[in-house]
């Protein structure tokens, strides 16, 4: 049995999903969860519920909020004392930006946004996409212990029946004296939506859009349907929507379950970001697009015809 | 003040990936080979700061096969003043790159304010070597970086994250800022930049004369292969305008009886 350590990234009153994913993944070794600042007792449970023996709390000065100097240091320190084989945080904002330090600070090895990964004994191997998920590879690590992996949000799924257990918690205290990058400020974006790499739906505009205030013909549909709206580089490029939305390459890499492209060709570079979803459909004028050859349904027709009636469809099988 | 770019040469994003015939990596010999993307954000910055200050030096370095050094030679035709080349494979991981990147830049003898990269390369898509590099320079950092400004020896800085929101960070030099889309627009290359770019110091390194060996490498690649290809869907014409009711119903059925993702 490995001895694994899955940090769980603090959001709102909960969890990063991505922590839950991972614990259902490496069932059956010794999993323990390790998270900053307080967590309520129900999450505390459902970590329990997913699989994680012990609950570790860090807390201490200048640990509030984030930072890439404030996590690695205290997540090094506790980590030093853990003798741990494998340490796994989500591929989010935060865990791309300070797990690198941190398999610095131990001199390790780490692997980037894993989208899969098993135990043969207690070696553990996994798949990540390289060149923007044109191709896949496996990735295995060697050096020095403990190993750091970070895993894309939504790629490993959930498991579907966690048992039902109580967590063993325990307090670790560390006190953050000298930080040199601090945050003064958050800006919130223009949308509360989830990010598009964590989105379970996607509804996604391209260079037809034309504009950006047409945009909000897709902004109605994601209403609906609880979607994150993004964009094609085409459309960002000519100005329709900000880079933060941008799906490809260049930008996001997503894997929704569902994802709409909307007036988007599929250059290569898109499709790259996009084809993991689960479920795609295009709506194009153009029925030779790249884009049809990766949807599972396509439909040939102006999206600013077909998306108000999808729109209305949806709205009343959905009860809206 | 001296600022060091990173940069890296990376195959064109219309490139059609295929693996190597023993998938220990991707077949690169009909490649087109450019500048990282988001590297050329981080060198349009070192340019722009180096536009407040003729006391600014700006030296572009790169870990990378020499099959050519296209990418250092557009850093210096855009106005960066020496270049330094390690030789390397270009499937290094992480951990080596920044460690070749760390021992190039003391090799200079030059002491770094500002070290600037690009928030990741679109190749490996990693998003290790600026973290990793700063850290073994015993650097502050800041990733996806937006919003840039200097104020004397001190930086506020934008970064993105989730769904668009920014963090600002006040940070001091010396510091390593890696750089994201929408920093700045990065300049083209002028003819007399390039005519200069010719004449410009290029300093190249072997990874072995740094003193890194197999010994450093921390990850292994096997088994590149292509993504499995989805089997062909389902079609529906709503050109006309009368079909477009019932296609969508039918679609919202599928996408509620078969694919259940509704």
């Amino acid at each position: 049995m490995a001895k694994v350590l899955v940090f769980a990234e603090p959001h709102g009153t909960t969890v990063k999903s991505v922590t839950f994913e991972i614990l259902g993944k490496a069932q059956g070794h010794n999993l323990e969860v390790v998270t900053i600042g307080n967590l309520g007792a129900g999450t505390l449970q459902d970590l329990a519920k997913y699989g994680a023996q012990k609950v570790h709390t860090i807390k201490g000065k200048n640990l509030e909020k984030y930072s890439p100097e404030g996590y690695a240091e205290a997540l090094h320190d506790f980590i030093s004392k853990g003798n741990y084989d494998y340490v796994f945080a989500g591929a989010t904002s935060a865990g791309k930006d300070f797990f690198p330090r941190l398999a610095g600070m131990f001199n390790s090895g780490m692997a980037s946004d894993v989208v899969n990964f098993l135990f043969e004994g207690d070696k553990w191997y996994g798949t990540r996409p390289l060149f923007a998920g044109k191709c896949l590879a496996k990735v295995e690590l060697q050096g020095s212990k403990p190993h750091f992996i970070t895993i894309r949000p939504n790629a490993l799924g959930l498991p579907s029946a966690p048992k039902s257990a109580s967590p063993t918690t325990s307090e670790f205290s560390h006190d953050v004296t000298s930080m040199r990058a601090v945050i003064k400020e958050i800006v919130k974006g223009a949308s509360e939506k989830l990010d598009l790499t964590e989105a379970n739906i996607i509804v996604s505009g391209g260079r037809a859009m034309g504009n950006a205030d047409n945009f909000k013909v897709l902004n109605q549909l994601a209403d609906v349907i609880g979607a994150t709206v993004g964009a094609s580089r085409a459309a960002v490029d000519s100005g329709f929507a900000p880079h933060s939305m941008q799906v490809g390459q260049t930008g996001r890499t997503v894997s929704p379950s569902l994802y709409i492209a909307c007036g988007i060709s599929g250059a290569i570079q898109h499709l790259a970001g996009m084809r993991t979803s689960k479920v795609i459909v295009a709506i194009n004028t153009d029925k030779d697009a790249p884009i049809f050859t990766k949807a599972d349904y396509g439909i040939v027709g102006d999206l600013f015809k077909v998306v108000p009636v999808l729109t209305q469809e949806l709205k009343n099988l959905l009860g809206k | 003040m001296n600022i060091f770019v990173c940069i890296k040469q990376v195959p064109d994003t219309e490139t059609k990936v295929v693996p190597n015939k023993d998938g220990s990596f991707i077949e690169t010999s009909s490649i087109k080979w450019i500048m990282n993307p988001y590297d050329e954000f981080a060198v349009e910055q070192a340019l722009l700061v180096k536009g407040t200050n003729a006391n600014i030096n700006v030296t572009v370095a790169r870990v990378g096969s020499v099959q050519s050094s296209e990418a250092l030679r557009t850093a210096l035709a855009m106005g960066a003043d020496d270049a330094i080349l390690v030789e390397a494979a270009d499937n290094l991981d992480s951990y080596t790159t920044a460690k070749a990147l760390k021992l190039a830049i003391e090799k200079s003898g030059k002491k770094p304010d500002l070290i600037l990269t690009g928030k990741q390369a679109i190749d490996s898509d990693c998003l290790q070597v600026p973290q990793l590099l700063a850290q073994m320079m015993g650097l502050p950092s800041v990733s996806v970086v937006v919003g840039f400004e200097l104020n004397g020896e001190n930086l506020v800085l934008k970064r993105e994250i989730e769904g668009g929101a920014l963090e600002i960070y006040n940070v001091g030099l010396p510091c390593l800022v890696a750089c994201g889309k929408g920093l700045n627009t990065p300049r083209y290359a002028s003819l007399p930049g390039i005519m200069k770019a010719k004449k410009k110091p290029l300093t190249q390194h072997t990874l072995a004369a740094l003193g890194i060996s197999d010994a450093d490498r921390k990850v292994k690649y096997s088994e590149f292969k292509l993504p499995p290809e989805k089997p062909a869907g389902k079609k529906f014409d709503a050109s006309e305008e009368q079909n477009i009711g019932k296609v969508v119903k039918e679609v919202v059925t599928l996408l509620r009886n078969e694919a259940k993702v509704i």
